[in-house]
């Protein structure tokens, strides 16, 4: 008896808690927000390398993401008074440590979103750590985020070099060629990520014939020597991997093409490539390179009608990057709106181990194990030219990964 | 066997980018005593103007091989007038500055009209296919890169070894005071020699175009190296930086090929020869020691 009174009254609790809830500030009571708004922070590169594929146009996709939630919750909203705020980290993990306290302390961010460059990435999950304020990590590639440097307020949105490779080594070595010759950058994203392709190169039953670490920068901005070297190999490979990014992925696609590496039988995988590298480098270059992407604007419907709008504001389409921008700084006011107030405590206690479904995140879970944010990635492949119909397709995705197998299972190395 | 050839080619013709560059910077350093640490950017804009020309006014990339080196020595000679002549009686450290900022000026006007993101540019369909070399196939362009850089240089070692006004840059270069005292007007060669170095820079960077990724950033990286080549070969001579700039093509390569389970090896090797000559003959391979004017 006594205890089916425990449960009732708890279950009243439980539905008069919810009830505040959502029904926002004139019942959540007074100061549920720190001075009586939110504040979004987009750190990112906008000058540099990754500017164009992220960069300002993250801070285009961000507004368009508030925009929806005014427009979602009217009079109901937590607030109506969302800004955002941003700066250049120019890609050094020094200048990104100094603009998140900068925002985090000054500016009254709540949220830094965005960060690309694994070291700028580490260096603001400390910088979120200390303060105990939130950060969404889009840009970024490293594991580390959510293995031995997670902590209980940093996310890890959009992808990272385990989903790269396991998407790309598995599914490339099982349906397009077993043997591998591996060329990466020789710097820490680029021997990350060459180690992951070549577990899951080696886990699908393929072979990694060879591998070479090219100089970082490469100065001569030469690949030949290594591209010569591929087809040569004994036993001969059939595709080679490239972890270069940015300009150097352009020459070493620029020379691939040259050497005609395709005709002699070696296919082409990319470890890590944005629409923008294919804009950059046309469809004709890259036709039938196979590589892993976290989101493609004309998959379907839904993602087309974000693309539309993304379009009308920033005048481009939308890489994976402004998606995930978009879709987190979205799922940041959802939370803030369950919670009623921005207490960073309370919304990531809202966030852990909830399930989301947008135009991102495709069945979406917050793991409160690590924070990782998993969903569907996509295997995709470059269209030849002439099935390229408009501007921006150039992609066909070859096979949706499901959440569950395109990321890592937590990491023991994680204690958040 | 053919490996080996294929990797010496190769070596080659990075080599003709370092050569055409660093020579480019040895007769403007001869003359001018100027650092042109913009030459960098001038490459760049070699390349830049090539994907212009061509995307926006259809200019194909044979016009772009002669206008933009013509176009880019213009405006080299425009600049010696309107500043860097200015600081050349200063310490060579101003126009080092000086062009160090027009670097970034430079990069960062590109930057602005045209991003970061590299721009797709086609190698031409004359030059697209390969030769047989009998031991092994090799892309024409860069056979034709190869051929171009090597009759340029022999073109410019010509006028500057046979010809009056290569004497005169020549004696200007070595001992420009006695070549005054001589009643010869040094100061009417400088700013048409710094055009032409510039203008040597312009068309490296328009035959980089279809094989290098064309952004701002790509005078950045190289010209490092560039500068390391000029030391090598000597500050100021004309045959050692054309020398040092094939050299280091081709040790790069065979670093790259023959020490590719060492990465940093062939990532450093530049630096690490470049301190050797520098401790074994300060002057350079090439170079002569100053004298004291």
């Amino acid at each position: 008896m006594r205890r089916t009174m425990g449960v009732a009254v708890a279950s009243a609790a439980v539905v008069l808690v919810a009830g505040c809830g959502g029904g926002g500030p004139q019942s959540g009571g007074d100061q549920k927000l720190t001075g009586d708004k939110i504040v979004l922070g987009v750190l990112n590169d906008q000058s540099g390398a990754y500017s164009e594929l992220s960069g300002k146009n993250s801070v285009a996709a961000v507004e368009l993401a508030i925009a929806d939630f005014t427009a979602k919750y009217g009079d109901k909203a937590v607030t109506r008074d969302i800004t955002v705020e941003t700066a250049d980290h120019q890609n050094k993990p020094d200048v990104a440590n100094s603009k998140a306290q900068e925002m985090y302390d000054r500016k009254g961010v709540d949220l830094i979103l965005d960060v690309p460059t694994s070291s700028a990435a580490l260096k603001v999950a400390d910088v979120a750590k200390e303060k105990k304020k939130l950060y969404f990590n889009i840009g970024a590639a490293t594991t580390d985020l959510t293995g031995k440097s997670c902590n209980k307020y940093t996310f890890h949105y959009a992808y990272d070099t385990y989903m790269l490779a396991n998407g790309t080594g598995k599914t490339t070595t099982e349906q397009i060629g077993k043997n591998w010759y591996i060329l990466y950058p020789n710097y820490a994203f680029g021997q990350d990520m060459e180690k992951s392709f070549s577990s899951a190169i080696t886990a699908a039953g393929g072979t990694v014939v060879g591998k070479d670490g090219a100089p970082f920068p490469n100065t001569s901005g030469d690949f030949s020597t290594f591209l010569l070297k591929a087809p040569n190999l004994d036993p001969k490979p059939n595709v080679l991997g490239t972890m270069q990014a940015g300009a150097e992925l352009v020459n070493v696609v620029k020379q691939y093409n040259e050497f005609k590496l395709r005709e002699k039988g070696v296919g082409l995988a990319v470890g890590l490539m944005f629409l923008t590298d294919i804009h950059s480098l046309t469809p004709a270059a890259l036709a039938g390179t196979t590589y892993t992407d976290a989101w493609y604007w004309n998959f379907d419907a839904k993602n087309r009608e974000f693309a539309d709008r993304f379009q009308q504001k920033a005048g481009t389409r939308p890489t994976f990057a402004h998606a995930a921008n978009y879709s987190a700084a979205l799922q940041y006011l959802e939370a803030v709106q369950a919670a009623g107030t921005d207490d960073a405590d309370a919304v990531v206690k809202g966030l852990e181990g909830k399930t989301v479904e947008d135009v991102f995140l495709r069945n979406g879970k917050i793991r409160a194990e690590d924070h990782r944010v998993v969903h569907d990635a996509y295997l995709a492949q470059v269209k030849p030219q002439a099935e390229v119909t408009e501007p921006w397709d150039y992609v066909k995705v070859l096979k949706t990964i499901p959440a569950a197998e395109a990321f890592r299972a937590p990491s023991a190395d994680c204690k958040l | 066997m053919s490996g080996f050839a294929q990797n010496t080619f190769n070596g080659l013709v990075s080599g003709a980018f370092y050569a055409l560059l660093a020579l480019g910077l040895a007769v403007i350093f001869g003359m001018l005593r100027v650092v042109n640490f913009a030459h960098g950017a001038f490459y760049m804009l070699g390349a830049f103007g090539a994907y212009v020309l061509l995307t926006e006014a259809g200019v194909p990339f044979w016009a772009a091989l002669v206008i933009m080196p013509v176009g880019l020595g213009l405006l080299g000679m425009a600049l010696e007038r309107a500043v860097i002549h200015r600081l050349t009686r200063l310490d060579p450290l101003y126009n080092f500055l000086l062009t160090f900022g027009l670097t970034l000026i430079l990069q960062d006007l590109v930057k602005l009209r045209y991003g970061v993101q590299s721009s797709p540019y086609e190698t031409p369909s004359l030059l697209s296919g390969s030769v047989n070399f009998g031991l092994f196939d090799f892309p024409t362009y860069r056979v034709f890169i190869l051929g171009f850089a090597v009759l340029l240089c022999v073109a410019v070692w010509w006028v500057l070894t046979r010809t009056r006004i290569g004497m005169v840059v020549r004696a200007s270069t070595e001992r420009p005071d006695l070549t005054r005292a001589f009643g010869i007007d040094v100061g009417r060669w400088v700013t048409p020699v710094f055009g032409f170095g510039i203008g040597l820079a312009g068309l490296a960077g328009v035959l980089a175009a279809p094989m290098r990724a064309v952004n701002p950033l790509m005078g950045a990286d190289l010209i490092i190296v560039v500068f390391a080549v000029v030391v090598i070969g000597g500050l100021g001579s004309i045959f050692g930086s054309v020398a040092a700039g094939f050299g280091i093509g081709l040790v790069q390569a065979w670093g790259e090929a023959y020490l590719s389970a060492f990465p940093i090896v062939s990532q450093t090797i530049v630096f690490v020869v470049m301190a050797g000559v520098l401790l074994w003959r300060p002057a350079g391979l090439f170079g002569r020691e100053e004298a004291p004017a």
